[in-house]
């Protein structure tokens, strides 16, 4: 066992024993495993809306594409930044209306403010479409991260095994409550390697940063800002909009404000929270030092970035020390997924064909899917494929499309019906999916102006989607209001 | 003092509008790009504008947490 392993070991260890006493002297009902009783103050409701910056996605993805393609990777930091300010506004009704109500999911607050079932089956639907690449993309990254820092010892696949028997393991016994001991571990760690990683590389290898900078563009002219066509302007824009609308949209993030004990926590969560987002600067400023050190990563390897600078500057058991901070971003954010797609199997698709479950049935019906789901998920891991990060586009386009009726239902008259809604969804998802399964882009209509091309195609899709909430919520409103005149 | 909320209006425009403005290299600023030095400060002057509608909503008053 060499030294990277014991960290390695250590970290899924770490998370194991945290995420099994986080359950200690708790009676585990729906409300606790789910939600955490509605009691969780601003450290634990901090670290879990936190929890969505620094998954494998970022920690890896981050620091991929800024050594793969310089400034797009910008959008990453803008996109959180906004959906902050948003959260200031959006979120405290959304908490209040779900403590009144005792919602557990997503889902639920559809079906509670449309009255309508059926919407919280769709809803259901297109959150479970959206969760699973998610957390295969997790399980994905967790494989890689331990077989290079474990320098090949424990292959991938064993790696995303034992991964998803953790954390499926701890979900059940703890819920929520596990994937919040579990995020502080991971915060701590995170928050030191990648400050340090940030700093010490750039000096390491330039001499300073602004060396650094200064030799990437020398050698890479323009790769420090947006280029003229692909990701370009146009392309950043609509991504950092249509991300940081969709940010809160994530089934398993819009449930962790449940979790808050009062609404004043989240408010001041839209402070801090920007500033904390800002530690990804250091997560760029390793892929940009990367760029010109550790060349010729391309596809999806651009990914490996940081752990190839890492393994050719530091000591085996320091890669392993990242390897094991790398563990964790995989675990909680995985936890959640978990967690949030197994509520919404047993709690609004099973509880709709069998409305007579009490709480206590559809609790331990949730438990019973959670290893299930991680079957799934890691069943489509192995098939694998690099299709994973056009599904996370994907899944972002998905539940982006749930913001505009969202929205609508906080106003006091919602303007929008439920058919209005629905088809809404239906029409926003149905273009993503169109779009995304035929490998068509907007960039094959070449007549379309460069700009437009460049948009990102959930943003469009939201577009088309709000359309057809307009047409159709103004028409189902004519039908209605005749017939309640005369019930009157 | 509620029309101070409207300052959530100017991260918007500045992270969504302002990069077709400030998309350069130079001048570097704080060893930063200039495009990436503009991020990271309205990144700061965000988290400020916040704390500054956070300190004069009336919805903070009360004991609720």
């Amino acid at each position: 066992m060499n030294g990277a392993l014991v960290f390695i070991a250590a970290a899924a260890l770490l998370a194991l024993l945290l995420g099994f006493l986080a359950s200690r002297g708790k009676d585990m009902n729906l409300e606790q495993w789910t939600v955490g009783g509605r009691g969780f103050g601003a450290v634990f409701v901090f670290l879990l809306l936190a929890g969505e910056i620094y998954t494998t996605f970022t920690f890896l993805g981050g620091s991929g594409y800024a050594y793969g393609k310089g400034a797009p990777a910008y959008y990453i930091l803008c996109y959180g930044t906004l959906a902050y300010v948003l959260s200031y506004f959006m979120l405290p009704p959304i908490w209040r209306y779900a403590r009144d109500n005792r919602l557990y999911s997503q889902s639920d607050f559809f079906v509670r403010k449309y009255d309508s079932q059926a919407l919280g089956v769709l809803v259901a639907l297109v959150d479970i479409l959206a969760l699973i690449p998610y957390l295969v993309l997790q399980f994905k990254g967790l494989g890689i991260i331990v077989e290079i820092a474990g320098y090949g010892a424990i292959s991938s696949t064993a790696a995303i095994w034992s991964g998803a028997v953790i954390v499926a393991a701890y979900v059940m016994v703890s819920g929520v409550h596990g994937s919040a001991w579990t995020s502080v571990a991971k915060d701590t760690l995170i928050l030191g390697v990648v400050v340090f990683l940030g700093i010490y590389l750039p000096y390491h290898y330039y001499g300073g940063l602004g060396a650094m900078f200064t030799a990437i563009e020398r050698a890479k002219p323009g790769f420090t800002v947006l280029p003229a066509h692909g990701e370009s302007l146009w392309w950043f824009s609509s991504t950092v909009l249509l991300t940081a609308l969709g940010f809160y949209m994530w089934p398993h993030t819009f449930a962790s404000i449940y979790t808050a004990r009062g609404a004043k926590v989240i408010r001041k969560n839209a402070i801090v929270l920007p500033i904390y987002q800002l530690i990804l600067l250091f997560v760029f400023f390793v892929g940009f030092a990367a760029s010109l050190q550790v060349p010729g990563l391309t596809g999806s390897n651009i990914d490996l970035a940081l752990f190839k600078l890492s393994a050719k500057t530091f000591d085996p058991w320091f890669v392993g020390l990242i390897g094991a901070t790398g563990v964790l971003t995989a675990l909680v954010p995985g936890s959640m997924i978990l967690m949030t797609a197994a509520t919404l199997i047993a709690n609004n698709l099973y509880r709709t064909v069998n409305p007579s479950a009490d709480d206590r049935q559809v609790a331990l019906l949730a438990k019973l899917l959670v290893p299930m789901v991680a079957l799934v998920a890691v069943f489509f891991t192995l098939k694998g494929g690099d299709t994973i990060v056009a599904l996370l586009l994907m899944g972002y386009s998905f539940v982006t499309q749930l913001f505009p009726s969202l929205v609508l239902s906080l106003a006091r008259r919602n303007f929008a019906t439920r058919e209005g809604a629905a088809a809404g969804i239906i029409a926003g998802v149905a273009t993503v999916a169109i779009v995304s399964l035929s490998g068509a882009n907007l960039h094959a209509l070449k007549w379309l102006p460069s700009e437009v091309q460049d948009l990102n195609i959930g943003i469009v899709a939201l577009a088309v989607n709000f359309a057809v909430l307009i047409v159709v919520s103004l028409a189902t409103r004519q039908v209605a209001q005749p017939s309640s005149v005369a019930a009157q | 003092m509620r029309s101070i909320r409207w300052l959530a209006v100017i991260p918007f425009l500045a992270l969504v509008v302002g990069p077709f403005f400030v998309n350069r290299t130079t001048p570097i600023i704080l060893d930063l790009p200039f495009l990436l030095a503009w991020i990271v400060a309205w990144i700061l002057i965000t988290s400020a504008i916040m704390a500054l509608i956070y300190a004069t909503d009336p919805a903070n008053r009360g004991d609720e947490p």
